[in-house]
C-alpha cells in the first residue's frame, strides 16, 4: 500500500525548548493513524509541520510522495485539516463559506460538491444560516465539510468530535468510517477519545515530550501493556517517566 | 498566480461587508463627517488667513487626500484582523494560496474599501462647500495612485508586524498613521517642521504628495520632480514591505504563530 504521508525524523526546537524530537512514522492510502499523547506531547506541532504552518527545525516531510519544503502549494492543494481551535468566518453563511473556499481550493463544480457534502454532512438545511449562530455540532460537520471541499487525499484531524454530544459524535466517526472507505483517503487523527481512536485507527502512535514512546496497532498495545482498553495504556505511558523516555 | 484563489479571497471579503448594512455605513460615516468638519473649518481660513486665500478647498482637498491614505491603510489591516478575529487565519493559510496571490486580493479588496468610503465623501463637498476635488486634474489620479501604494505600504508593513508578533501588534495597526501624519506635512507646508523633523519628511513620500496637491490648487502649476520623488519613495517603501512580508511569513513559521493566531 502507498504512503501518502512520510515523515522522517523530524525535530522542532523553539529556541532552547525541543517540542518534536526526531520523529519518523509513515500514514498509508486507505488508513487512519491515530496520534496519542498528553497535552504538550507534541501532537499540534507534528500536525502544524505536516500543514507546512511550521518549519521543521530537521528532517523531512513528504505528502504524496512530495517533498513538503519544496512543492507546498501542490501538497495544500490535496490536504486539510479541522480542528475546534480554528473557524470559519463567523458572519457569512454557510453556503458562502463553502463557495469561497471552494474558490481557494480550485474546485471544478462547486455547485455538485456543496450539495454533495451538504447531503452526505446533512447540512443542506444550513446552508443559508449564519456560521456564528450554528451549534457545536453543526459548526463541526461544517467544518468538516470545508475539510473535504478539495477532496483532500490526506486528512489530519485534531480532536475532530470534542465537544460534540454523543450522537453527533457517532454520526461523526461514522461518516469518516465510511468517507476513508470510499475515498481511500489517508486521515491523521488526533484525539483524547480513546473509544473513538480504538474505534476508528488501524494504528496508534503514542507521544509524549516530544518523542513517539510507543506505537502498533490499539489491540496490539492493550495487551503488550497488559490492560484492558486504550484508555489504561495511555494512562500508564502517560504517567510513566523511566520506562519509555 | 491563480486569478480564481484571488478572486475567492475577494468574496470572502466582499460577502462580510455586504452582508451588514453598519459596516457599510461605517465604511462610509467616518470619511463623510471627517469632509465636513474639515469643510467648515476650510472655510473658515479661507476667508480668515491670506494662504489660503487663493484656493479655499486646499484643506478640504488634503483632507479628502489624506483619509483616503488612511482608509487605505486602516482598510489592509482590517481585512488581515478579521481573519484573526474570526479565527479564520489558520484555514487561511492552509489553503493552497501563495503569499503573492493573499497579497494581491488583500489590496483589491481594500481598494474597494475604500472607494466605498471616499466616493460619498467627495460626492458631499460639491454642494455642502462648491469644491471639487476634480480640479486636481489628471494629476488628482497620480496623487491618488501615490497615496493608495503608500497606505498599502503601511498595511502590509503592519500585516507582518502581525504575522510575526501575532495578535499583540494589533494597536501598532491603529496607531501607524497616526505616527506618520505630523511628518506627512498633510495641512501645512515643510518649512513649519523643525529641521529634523523635515529630514524624515523628505525620505517619505506624503510630503511630495501633499505639498504637490497644494502647488496645484494655490499656484496652478505641476511640479514634476515632486510626483517623481513621490512615486519613487513609494516604489522603494512598497518594495521593502514584500520583502519584509515574506521574511515574516517565514519568522512565523519558525516561531509557530500561524499555528495559534487568534484572539
Amino acid at each position: 500500500m502507498k504512503n501518502l504521508i512520510e515523515v522522517q525524523n523530524i525535530k522542532k526546537n523553539y529556541g532552547k525548548k525541543e517540542a518534536v524530537k526526531g520523529i519518523s512514522f509513515n500514514v498509508e492510502e486507505d488508513e487512519i493513524l491515530g496520534l496519542l499523547g498528553p497535552n504538550g506531547s507534541g501532537k499540534t506541532t507534528t500536525i502544524g509541520m505536516l500543514l507546512g504552518l511550521l518549519k521543521p527545525t530537521s528532517g523531512q516531510i513528504f505528502i504524496n510522495n512530495l517533498k513538503l519544503e519544496e512543492n507546498r502549494i501542490q501538497i495544500l492543494e490535496i490536504i486539510n485539516f479541522i480542528s475546534p481551535y480554528i473557524e470559519l468566518p463567523k458572519k457569512l453563511t454557510v453556503k458562502q463559506n463553502l463557495y469561497v473556499y471552494s474558490k481557494l481550493y480550485k474546485v471544478q463544480n462547486i455547485k455538485e460538491r456543496i450539495e454533495y457534502l451538504s447531503e452526505k454532512l446533512r447540512i443542506g438545511e444550513l446552508l443559508n444560516s449564519i456560521t456564528g449562530e450554528l451549534s457545536s455540532g453543526q459548526k463541526n460537520r461544517v467544518s468538516l465539510a470545508k475539510a473535504l471541499v478539495n477532496e483532500p487525499k490526506v486528512l489530519l484531524l485534531d480532536e475532530p468530535t470534542a465537544s460534540l454530544d454523543p450522537e453527533v459524535g457517532d454520526f461523526v466517526r461514522t461518516f469518516l468510517e465510511d468517507y476513508k472507505k470510499e475515498k481511500k483517503i489517508s486521515i491523521l487523527l488526533a484525539s483524547h477519545n480513546m473509544n473513538e481512536v480504538t474505534r476508528l485507527c488501524k494504528s496508534v502512535l503514542m507521544m509524549k515530550n516530544g518523542e513517539i514512546i510507543d506505537q502498533g496497532k490499539p489491540e496490539d498495545l492493550i495487551a503488550k501493556h497488559g490492560r484492558t482498553n486504550l484508555e489504561e495504556v495511555f494512562l500508564k505511558l502517560s504517567r510513566s517517566k523511566s520506562e519509555f523516555n | 498566480m491563480s486569478l480564481t484563489r484571488i478572486y475567492g479571497l475577494f468574496l470572502r471579503h466582499f460577502y462580510l461587508i455586504t452582508r451588514s448594512f453598519p459596516r457599510i455605513l461605517d465604511l462610509i460615516y467616518w470619511p463623510s463627517i471627517q469632509i465636513t468638519l474639515w469643510g467648515f473649518i476650510s472655510n473658515f481660513f479661507a476667508t480668515h488667513t491670506t494662504y489660503y486665500n487663493n484656493a479655499v478647498g486646499v484643506i478640504l482637498t488634503c483632507a479628502i487626500l489624506y483619509d483616503f491614505l488612511f482608509r487605505t491603510s486602516i482598510g489592509f489591516n482590517m481585512l488581515f484582523l478579521e481573519e484573526i478575529w474570526s479565527r479564520n487565519f489558520t484555514n487561511l493559510f492552509i489553503a493552497p494560496m501563495r503569499i503573492a496571490e493573499i497579497l494581491t486580493s488583500l489590496v483589491i479588496t481594500a481598494l474597494i474599501r475604500s472607494l466605498i468610503g471616499l466616493v460619498p465623501a467627495i460626492l458631499l463637498t460639491s454642494p455642502l462647500f462648491g469644491i471639487s476635488i476634480l480640479d486636481l486634474g489628471i494629476f488628482l489620479f497620480i496623487l491618488f495612485l501615490s497615496l493608495y501604494i503608500f497606505g498599502i505600504t503601511l498595511g502590509i508593513l503592519v500585516s507582518s508586524g502581525l504575522l510575526r508578533f501575532g495578535p499583540s501588534f494589533e494597536n501598532i495597526a491603529w496607531s501607524t498613521m497616526f505616527l506618520l501624519a505630523p511628518f506627512g506635512c498633510i495641512y501645512y507646508p515643510i518649512e513649519t517642521l523643525p529641521e529634523i523633523f523635515q529630514k524624515i519628511a523628505y525620505v517619505l513620500p506624503l510630503v511630495y504628495i501633499f505639498e504637490e496637491a497644494r502647488n496645484i490648487l494655490i499656484n496652478q502649476t505641476v511640479n514634476i520632480e515632486s510626483v517623481y520623488y513621490a512615486l519613487m519613495w513609494n516604489a522603494f517603501y512598497f518594495s521593502l514591505s514584500i520583502v519584509l512580508f515574506y521574511y515574516s511569513f517565514n519568522a512565523a513559521k519558525n516561531k509557530g504563530t500561524l499555528i495559534n493566531m487568534g484572539e
